[in-house]
C-alpha cells in the first residue's frame, strides 16, 4: 500500500500532498515537514530509500522519492510494495505530468493542484497502484478534459476569456515567481514497463 | 431562468478562482495568513450562494487552503453539495475535496449514501470512476456495507476501466466492512482471469494485500497464482505475485519447492532490476523456510548471491542498497555463502551514503568470526576516527560493541585486544554510549577471569587519565567508564601494581564533579583499596606508608561527606569513622589489615540470571511459613549456603518450577530482567541458548595461560593494533604446534567446547586466548514464546481473517439496497402478502420503466418470472447460479433469501439498520436448524398463498394503504430524480415481489404543499468513546411535495429538550434550523436524515419542531411553515441484536434484571406473525421458540438487555418481560401494547 504521496519543492513548500490515511491537517504539515527534513539533507546522488517511516504508520515504512528540478515527489509506502517498482511509479508519474503540461514545471504544479490530483488519481487509487500504462493514463485523463470542456461550453467561455484577460493584466506575473520556470527534465530512465 | 443562469456566470467571473488565489497568496508573502483570512471569508460567502458554480470554484479553492493545512471540515456540507451536481466537472471537484478531507469522523458523510449510489450507477464511466476514486479515500464502515453491493457489480461492468476500479476499491470495503469479504471473493478471484491486463492487476492487488496479512487462507489459490506467474508478462502483476508467494511460502514448504525453477528462469531472463531483485528475495525466502528439511540448493544460494553482488557492484546506489539488504537475509541462514563477499562489504563501509553504510554494518555483524573479527574491528575502528556526525559514530560504536560481545565473545580470541578496543572507544568524543563500554569493561572483567590483571591495569590508567575524560561537560556520556573502571580497580586490587597510587587517583577533589552514582562506586571502592594497601604494609617494621594511606582517606573523604548525593555521602561518612578508628588502631601498632579485608573478602562469581531460582528447597523447608512473627526483613541473602547453590544446580527443582503458573513466571522474569539491567554486576544473558553452566564453574573453566609475549603493561593508553600483530602471530605458532599433537586429543577436547559446532570449520583451529565464563539463561520450559504477541488487536487486517474456501451461507449475502418495504419479508409474511391490489396503481410506472430498462434486463426479468411459477425449482436454481449471474444481482437475492430467513432475521432491511446486519450474519451460526425448518414451512406457503391471502387481505388492508402512499412517493422520486438503473431496478423488485404489511414510515405532518413522513429512528447507533452516555439517533423524513409549485429553501428545526438535541454543523447556533439539501419539484418525495444526540433513553421523547420553506410557483412565491412533533420512542432506541440462547438463559440466571408483564386480549393472529410484528416493530430478535411460547431478545443502544417471555393460549397473549432499567421496560411494554392495540 501507498501510504502518503507528497511533492514539495526545494524549500519544502508542498505542492500536491495526498495522504491515503487521515491526519488532522496539522499532522499533515508536520508529515509533510519532517519528510522535507529528511530528504532535503541527502545528497543527490545517494540511494532514493529511507528506512524510518516514523511519522507515517511504522517501521514498516520506506520513503521511496525522486528529486527533479526544484521539486521533491515523496512517496510512503509499506513492505507489499517494491521500491524499485515504485521509483518507477514516479517516473511514470513525472512522465506523465510532463505529457499533460507539456513540458511540466513548477508553476504548472502550482496553479493546477486539481488537474494533478486528476493525474494521479488515474494511477493510484486509495493508496492501491490502479495503472502504470502511461498511454492508458493520458487517454482517461484526456477524455475527461474533453467532458469538463464540452459541459462548460458556452457558458464557460466568458470566464475562459476573463481568465485570460487577468493573466494580461498581470505583467508581473513572472516577476513573481522567483524559481523561474525550470521544466523538469525527465530522464531517460530504463523505463519498467 | 436562463437570465440567471447568464448572470450567474458572469458573477462568477469576477469571484476569483483558484489560480486567482495562488497568485494572490504568492504576492503576499508577509502577510499571507492575513490574505488567506480574507479570502476564507469571500470563500465562505460564496458557498451561501445558490449557483453551484460559484459553490464548485469555492470548494476547489478550499482543497488547496487544506493543502496548505487550514482546516475545511467546516465546508463539509457544500463539499456534498458539490458532489451532487449533475455536471461532471463539479461533481469532480467535490470528489476531489471530499477525498483529501473527509474522514470517518465526518458526519455529513452519511447523507452521502444516495449520492454516490446514484453516481456509481450512472451511464457515465467518468461520473462512476470519480466517484469510486473519491469513495476509496473517505469510505466508512457504513458506507462499505450500504455500498458493498453496488461496487461488487460494477466488478462485472461492461468497461474495464470500470472493472478496475471497483475491484480496487473492495480491498478498502473489506477492510471496513469485513463481512463483504466472503461474498465477494468468488467474484473477485474471478477477475483474476479478466481479459482486461488493468483489471487483473487490480485483483492480484487486492488479493496480495489481503493474503500479506492472513497468508494461509489463501494458500488455495497458490496454483492459480502459480499459472499467472508463468503467464503474465506484466511487471507489476508478477512483482505483486511473486511477493505474496515470499509471504505463503513459509507456510507450505512444498510450494517453495515448486517455486524455485520458475523463479529462477526469471532471474536468467528478466531484464527488469525491479522484477529481478523481487525474485531473488522470494528464492531467498523460499530457501529460508526450507533451509531445514533440503540442504541442496546451493546452486539457486549461489546464484542469488551472486545476483545480489552484482547489484551491490552495481553504480546505482538503489540497486547497491537492496542487494545489501537482501544479502542481510540471506545471511541469517546461509552465513558461509555471504562471507566470501567479505570484501564488497567492507567496500560499501567507504560508501558516501549513510544508508549504505547502515546496512553494510548489519551485514557486518553476522560476517565475522574469529579469523576475520579483529581485521574487520580494526576497519570499523578506522571509521569510527574518520566518522562525522556523531549519530554514525555512535552507531558504529555499538556494532563494534555487538559484534564483539554476540553470542557470549564467541568470536574473540584475545581478551587483551578487546580491552584494548574499550579503552581506545573511550576517546570517542560526545558519544553516547559510556554506559554501554562500561558494562562491557565489566563484563569482561569479571568473567574471564584471566584477563583480569591486565584490566586492572588499563582501568587504573583509565583513572589515572581521568580528566581526559571528564575535562570537557559534553562528554558526559562517556564518564560512565569510570564508574567501571573505579570497580574493577578495586575489585581486583590485588592485581595492582599500585594500589597506592590508584587510591590517590580516586580521591581527587575533581571526582566530586562526577554524577553521583560513580562518586558512590569511587569512594567505596576506595575503602577496598584501602584494605589492599594495608595489607601490602602488614608486618612491614615501619606502618609509616600504612598510616599514611589512613591519613590520606581521612584528608579527603570530608570532601565526600559533604556530597548531594545521599548515597555518596553515607557510604562516606561510613567509610570516613571507619577509617579515623583504624588509624587509631594502629597508633596503638595493632594488626588491622585483615579484618579491614574481611570486610571486603569472598569473590564476586558470575551469576546466572536463573541461578536463583534453581536452588532447590531442602526438604522440610516450608518457604511459606513465617520464621518469626513479624517478616523479618535482616535475612541476608550473602548468608545463604553456597554448598547448596553449588552442587545441585540444574537438576532440580524442575517440578517446582512448573507448578508456578506461567503468567506469575512472566512477571517475574520481567521484574528480574529490570534489575538485571540496573544491576552492572549482573551478567547479560545472552540470546543464545545453551546449556546452563554451573554456576560454582569458574575454577573448573579451562583458563588458557596468557600468552606471555604479550605485555602484561602497556604503558599509557593501549593500542589495539599491537594486538591483530601479536594474534597473528600467535595463531601461527599455535598452529605449528598442533602440527605435532595428536589429533584425536584435540577432537575430544573440543567436544566439550560449548561452541564448537558454530562457525566454519577452519575457525576450530583457532583457540581462544582466554575462555569466557559463560552463563546463559535458560526459558522455563513451560514458557513458550507466543506468536500472539506481535500481532497488534487493532490491525484492522485482523477482522479480514476468514476462511474463503468454505460455502458461503445465504446469511453472508450482502445486503441488498432497497427500499425498506422489499425486505421486510417472512414465510410469515409470505402468506399475507400479496401484490395484486397494487399491480394496477403501479402499472403506469412499471410501463414506463419498462422502456427505459435495457434488454438484457428484460431478459432477466422473463426468466425471473418464469421462475417464479415453480416455487420451488427456482429456490435452487438461484442459488446454484447465483454466482453467475452479476448484473442482476439484486433481484436475484431478492428472491433467494426469503427461504433461508426466519422471521427474526427478517426485518434485515440493510439500509437502515446497522445492527440488524449483524443478526443476519450471526444467526444462522446461532440456529442452524432454522433454515431447514422454514423451508418446507414456505412451501407450504406458497400453496395456500392464495386462499390464506385472501382471508388476510382485508385484515391488512389498513396497513397497506399507507404502505402505498409510501411507495409511490418512492417511485416518483426515483423516476424523475435518479432517473438512472438504480430506480429501474428497484421498480423490478417492486412488481415482483410481493409488499409486506408492516411499515416503519409514520405521518409527521401533513398540509396542502408538503407532507412529511418520518421513519422509527431507523440507523441507532452509540458512539462509543467519544460522548461516555450520549448516543446518536438518525432519523429519515421523506418530505413528499403535494402541490403543484415548486419547493425550495426547506429549513428543518426542532426545539431541543435537555435530553434530546438535533446535531448541527460546527459553528451553528443551538437554535438554528438544518437546510434540507433538496428542493422539490411538484409530486416528488425526497428523503432526509437528520441525526440527533440522546443522552437518556429510558423515557419516549417528543420533539417539536418546524418546517419553513418557500413555495414558489409561476406567479408568486410565499413562504409556509408547517409544525410537527417528532416522537422518539423507547423502541427506536432498541437494537436488534442476535442472543444465543445459553447467553440468554446466563443473563436471566444472573438475577440483574428485574421484571415486568403484560397482558393483551383478543389478539386475533398468528403466534409467528405477532412474533414477526414484535420483531418488526420493536427491534427484537426470537432466541428460541418452543410452541406457543418464545424468548425473544433485544439491546438498547446503551446496552441495556430486554428479555421477553411470550406465551399465547387462544386470544390472550401474555408477555413476561425483563430488563435492567425497569422504566425502559415499563415503557417498551406500552409501545407494545399500543402497537397491538391498533389492529
Amino acid at each position: 500500500m501507498i501510504k502518503a504521496i507528497l511533492i514539495f519543492n526545494n524549500h519544502g513548500k508542498p505542492r500536491m500532498s495526498k495522504f491515503y490515511e487521515h491526519y488532522t491537517e496539522d499532522t499533515e504539515q508536520q508529515i509533510i515537514r519532517e519528510t522535507f527534513h529528511l530528504v532535503s539533507k541527502r545528497d543527490e546522488n545517494i540511494c532514493n530509500f529511507l528506512e524510518g517511516g516514523l511519522l507515517i504508520g511504522g517501521s514498516d515504512n520506506k520513503l521511496i522519492y525522486r528529486h527533479y528540478a526544484t521539486l521533491y515527489f515523496v512517496f510512503c509506502v509499506d513492505s507489499s510494495e517494491s521500491e524499485l517498482g515504485i521509483l518507477d511509479l514516479i517516473q511514470v508519474f513525472v512522465e506523465t505530468l510532463d505529457k499533460c503540461f507539456e513540458n511540466v514545471c513548477e508553476l504548472d504544479l502550482i496553479f493546477h493542484v486539481d488537474k494533478v490530483h486528476n493525474i494521479l488519481a488515474e494511477m493510484v487509487m486509495g493508496g492501491m497502484v490502479l495503472e502504470t500504462n502511461m498511454s492508458e493514463i493520458i487517454t482517461q485523463v484526456e477524455a475527461q478534459g474533453k467532458m469538463e470542456k464540452s459541459e462548460a461550453g458556452i457558458a464557460g467561455a466568458p470566464a475562459r476569456a476573463v481568465s485570460a484577460v487577468k493573466n494580461m493584466n498581470l505583467p508581473e506575473m513572472p516577476k513573481n515567481i522567483n524559481i523561474g520556470d525550470i521544466s523538469i527534465k525527465v530522464p531517460n530512465l530504463p523505463s519498467f514497463k | 431562468m436562463a437570465l440567471k443562469i447568464v448572470k450567474g456566470s458572469i458573477d462568477r467571473m469576477f469571484d476569483k478562482n483558484l489560480q486567482d488565489l495562488v497568485r494572490g497568496i504568492r504576492n503576499h508573502k508577509e502577510d499571507e495568513a492575513k490574505y488567506i483570512s480574507t479570502c476564507i471569508d469571500e470563500i465562505k460567502q460564496e458557498l451561501k450562494q445558490d449557483n453551484i458554480a460559484v459553490k464548485a470554484n469555492a470548494v476547489c479553492k478550499l482543497t488547496y487552503l487544506q493543502m496548505l493545512g487550514y482546516d475545511v471540515s467546516w465546508a463539509a456540507f457544500n463539499i456534498v453539495e458539490v458532489m451532487s451536481s449533475s455536471k461532471f466537472t463539479y461533481k469532480r471537484i467535490g470528489y476531489l475535496a471530499a477525498s483529501q478531507c473527509f474522514h470517518e469522523g465526518t458526519d455529513v458523510i452519511m447523507l452521502t449514501t444516495n449520492q454516490i449510489r446514484k453516481d456509481l450507477s450512472s451511464p457515465h464511466q467518468y461520473d462512476t470512476g470519480v466517484a469510486l476514486t473519491g469513495l476509496s479515500c473517505f469510505v466508512t464502515p457504513d458506507l462499505a456495507r450500504d455500498l458493498a453491493n453496488d461496487i461488487m457489480t460494477l466488478m462485472s461492468h461492461t468497461k474495464p476501466y470500470i472493472r478496475k476500479k471497483a475491484v480496487l476499491i473492495m480491498y478498502k470495503v473489506f477492510l471496513k466492512y469485513p463481512e463483504s469479504l466472503r461474498p465477494a471473493f468468488p467474484r473477485l478471484k474471478e477477475k483474476l482471469e479478466d481479459p482486461d491486463p488493468g483489471v487483473q492487476s487490480a485483483a492480484v492487488n487486492v488479493i496480495c494485500e489481503l493474503a500479506r496479512r492472513n497468508p494461509k487462507n489463501y494458500l488455495s489459490l497458490a496454483p492459480l497464482f502459480f499459472k499467472l506467474m508463468t503467464s503474465s508478462t506484466n511487471n507489476w502483476v508478477l512483482i505483486k505475485i511473486i511477493k505474496l508467494f515470499g509471504a505463503l511460502t513459509p507456510l507450505e514448504p512444498r510450494l517453495g519447492k515448486k517455486m524455485i525453477e520458475p523463479l529462477t528462469n526469471l532471474i536468467h531472463s528478466t531484464s527488469a532490476m525491479s522484477l529481478l531483485y523481487e525474485c531473488v528475495n522470494t528464492v531467498i525466502a523460499v530457501l529460508i523456510s526450507l533451509s531445514s528439511g533440503m540442504p541442496n540448493h546451493s546452486a539457486s544460494i549461489q546464484l542469488c548471491v551472486q545476483k545480489l553482488r552484482i547489484l551491490i557492484e552495481d553504480s546505482d546506489q538503489n540497486l547497491k542498497y537492496l542487494g545489501l539488504l537482501a544479502m542481510s537475509k540471506i545471511l541469517k541462514t546461509h552465513p558461509k555463502s555471504v562471507q566470501s563477499h567479505k570484501d564488497l562489504i567492507l567496500q560499501c563501509l567507504d560508501d558516501k551514503d549513510e544508508s549504505i553504510r547502515l546496512r553494510a554494518l548489519d551485514l557486518l555483524y553476522g560476517m565475522v568470526s574469529k579469523k576475520n573479527l579483529m581485521e574487520i574491528v580494526k576497519k570499523l575502528m578506522l571509521h569510527v576516527d574518520k566518522a562525522e556526525g556523531t549519530t554514525y559514530r555512535d552507531e558504529l560504536l555499538t556494532k563494534i560493541i555487538d559484534i564483539c560481545s554476540q553470542s557470549n565473545y564467541q568470536y574473540i580470541t584475545n581478551f587483551e585486544w578487546y580491552i584494548s578496543i574499550l579503552v581506545e572507544l573511550t576517546r570517542l568524543e560526545g558519544t553516547r554510549h559510556g554506559h554501554l563500554i562500561a558494562s562491557q569493561m565489566l563484563d569482561v572483567a569479571i568473567r574471564v577471569k584471566a584477563i583480569r590483571g591486565f584490566a586492572v591495569a588499563q582501568m587504573a590508567t583509565l583513572l589515572d587519565n581521568a580528566h581526559l575524560l571528564t575535562g570537557n561537560t559534553q562528554r558526559n556520556g562517556i564518564c560512565e567508564v569510570l564508574y567501571a573502571a573505579a570497580w574493577i580497580c578495586g575489585e581486583f586490587s590485588e592485581h595492582l601494581e599500585d594500589p597506592m597510587q590508584t587510591l590517590e587517583a580516586m580521591l581527587r577533589p575533581k571526582v566530586a564533579t562526577l554524577p553521583g552514582h560513580i562518586q558512590a562506586v569511587y569512594v567505596q571502592n576506595a575503602a577496598k583499596l584501602f584494605a589492599t594497601v594495608l595489607r601490602k604494609h602488614e608486618g612491614e617494621t615501619d606502618s609509616h606508608a600504612a598510616q599514611e594511606t589512613s591519613q590520606l582517606l581521612i584528608d579527603r573523604l570530608p570532601l565526600f561527606v559533604q556530597s548531594a548525593n545521599l548515597e555518596v555521602q553515607e557510604r562516606a561518612s561510613c567509610i570516613l569513622q571507619l577509617v579515623k578508628y583504624i588509624q587509631k588502631l594502629q597508633q596503638k601498632k595493632v594488626e588491622v589489615a585483615e579484618e579491614v579485608t574481611a570486610l571486603f573478602a569472598g569473590e564476586l562469581n558470575p551469576v546466572a540470571p536463573k541461578a536463583q531460582k534453581k536452588v532447590p528447597v531442602p526438604e522440610g523447608l516450608d518457604l511459606d511459613a513465617w520464621i518469626n512473627k513479624p517478616p523479618s526483613e535482616s535475612e541476608s541473602e550473602d548468608e545463604k549456603p553456597k554448598a547448596v547453590f553449588a552442587k545441585e544446580e540444574p537438576k532440580h527443582s524442575r517440578s517446582r518450577h512448573t507448578e508456578v503458573d506461567e503468567k506469575e513466571l512472566a512477571r517475574r522474569r520481567e521484574a528480574r530482567k529490570q534489575e538485571q539491567a540496573n544491576n552492572p554486576f549482573y551478567i547479560k544473558a545472552s540470546p543464545s541458548s545453551q546449556k546452563v553452566y554451573d554456576a560454582p564453574g569458574v575454577e573448573h573453566i579451562p583458563v588458557v595461560q596468557i600468552d606471555l609475549s604479550v605485555p602484561l603493561k602497556v604503558p599509557g593508553m593501549p593500542m589495539s593494533d599491537q594486538y591483530l600483530k601479536l594474534e597473528e602471530e600467535r595463531r601461527q605458532k599455535e598452529k605449528a604446534e598442533r602440527k605435532k599433537k595428536e589429533k584425536k586429543k584435540k577432537r575430544e577436547k573440543r567436544g566439550k567446547e560449548r561452541k564448537a559446532d558454530s562457525g566454519p570449520e577452519s575457525e576450530e583451529d583457532i583457540t581462544p586466548a582466554h575462555q569466557v565464563d559463560i552463563v546463559t539463561e535458560e526459558m522455563p520450559e513451560n514458557a513458550l514464546p507466543s506468536d500472539d504477541d506481535d500481532k497488534d488487536p487493532n490491525d484492522p487486517h485482523k477482522a479480514l481473517d476468514i476462511d474463503l474456501d468454505k460455502p458461503l451461507a445465504d446469511s453472508e449475502k450482502l445486503p441488498v439496497r432497497t427500499h425498506r418495504p422489499e425486505v421486510l419479508k417472512s414465510p410469515a409474511e409470505d402468506r399475507v402478502n400479496e401484490n395484486i391490489p397494487q399491480e394496477t396503481k403501479k402499472r403506469s410506472g412499471k410501463e414506463t420503466k419498462e422502456k427505459k430498462k435495457g434488454k438484457e434486463k428484460d431478459r432477466k426479468r422473463s426468466k425471473e418470472e418464469k421462475k417464479k411459477k415453480k416455487h420451488k425449482e427456482v429456490e435452487e436454481e438461484l442459488l446454484e447460479s447465483q454466482p453467475e449471474e452479476a448484473v442482476q444481482s439484486e433481484e436475484t437475492k431478492e428472491a433467494a433469501t426469503p427461504p433461508t430467513s426466519t422471521s427474526a432475521e427478517e426485518e434485515t432491511a440493510p439500509s437502515s439498520a446497522a445492527a440488524v446486519d449483524t443478526s443476519s450474519a450471526a444467526a444462522p451460526e446461532s440456529e442452524p436448524d432454522e433454515p431447514k425448518d422454514a423451508e418446507p414451512e414456505d412451501t407450504k406457503s406458497s400453496k395456500h398463498k392464495k386462499k390464506k391471502q385472501k382471508k388476510e387481505k382485508e385484515e391488512k388492508e389498513k396497513k397497506k394503504k399507507k404502505r402505498h402512499h409510501h411507495h409511490h412517493h418512492h417511485h416518483h422520486h426515483h423516476h424523475s430524480d435518479a432517473g438512472g438503473e438504480d430506480s429501474v431496478q428497484n421498480g423490478t423488485v417492486e412488481e415482483e415481489e410481493p409488499l409486506p404489511p408492516m411499515s416503519n414510515y409514520s405521518l409527521l405532518a401533513e398540509n396542502s404543499y408538503i407532507k412529511m413522513m418520518k421513519e422509527d429512528a431507523d440507523q441507532v447507533y452509540d458512539i462509543q468513546g467519544n460522548h461516555q452516555d450520549e448516543s446518536k439517533v438518525v432519523v429519515s423524513v421523506i418530505f413528499e411535495n403535494k402541490s403543484d409549485s415548486f419547493l425550495k429553501s426547506m429549513e428543518f428545526n426542532v426545539l431541543d429538550s435537555l435530553n434530546s438535541k438535533l446535531q448541527r454543523p460546527e459553528g451553528a447556533g443551538a437554535h438554528d434550523s438544518l437546510t434540507v439539501p433538496f428542493q422539490l419539484p411538484p409530486g416528488i418525495s425526497n428523503e432526509a436524515r437528520f441525526v440527533f444526540s440522546v443522552q437518556s433513553i429510558v423515557m419516549p421523547q417528543k420533539l417539536k419542531g418546524t418546517l419553513t420553506f418557500i413555495v414558489k410557483s409561476d406567479e408568486s412565491s410565499t413562504h409556509e411553515k408547517l409544525d410537527f412533533k417528532l416522537h422518539f420512542t423507547c423502541t427506536s432506541y432498541l437494537i436488534t441484536t442476535p442472543c444465543y440462547s445459553d447467553a440468554y438463559a446466563k443473563l436471566l440466571e444472573s438475577g440483574d434484571l428485574k421484571g415486568s408483564s403484560l397482558r393483551l386480549e383478543g389478539i386475533n393472529m398468528p403466534f409467528h406473525h405477532l412474533l414477526a410484528r414484535i420483531c418488526f416493530h420493536h427491534h427484537f430478535s426470537v432466541v428460541e421458540r418452543i410452541d406457543s411460547c418464545a424468548s425473544m431478545y433485544s439491546r438498547s443502544i446503551q446496552g441495556h438487555h430486554v428479555c421477553l417471555l411470550v406465551k399465547t393460549s387462544d386470544q390472550t397473549v401474555s408477555i413476561d418481560a425483563k430488563c435492567d432499567e425497569p422504566s425502559l421496560l415499563g415503557n417498551v411494554l406500552d409501545e407494545i401494547k399500543q402497537t397491538f392495540s391498533k389492529c
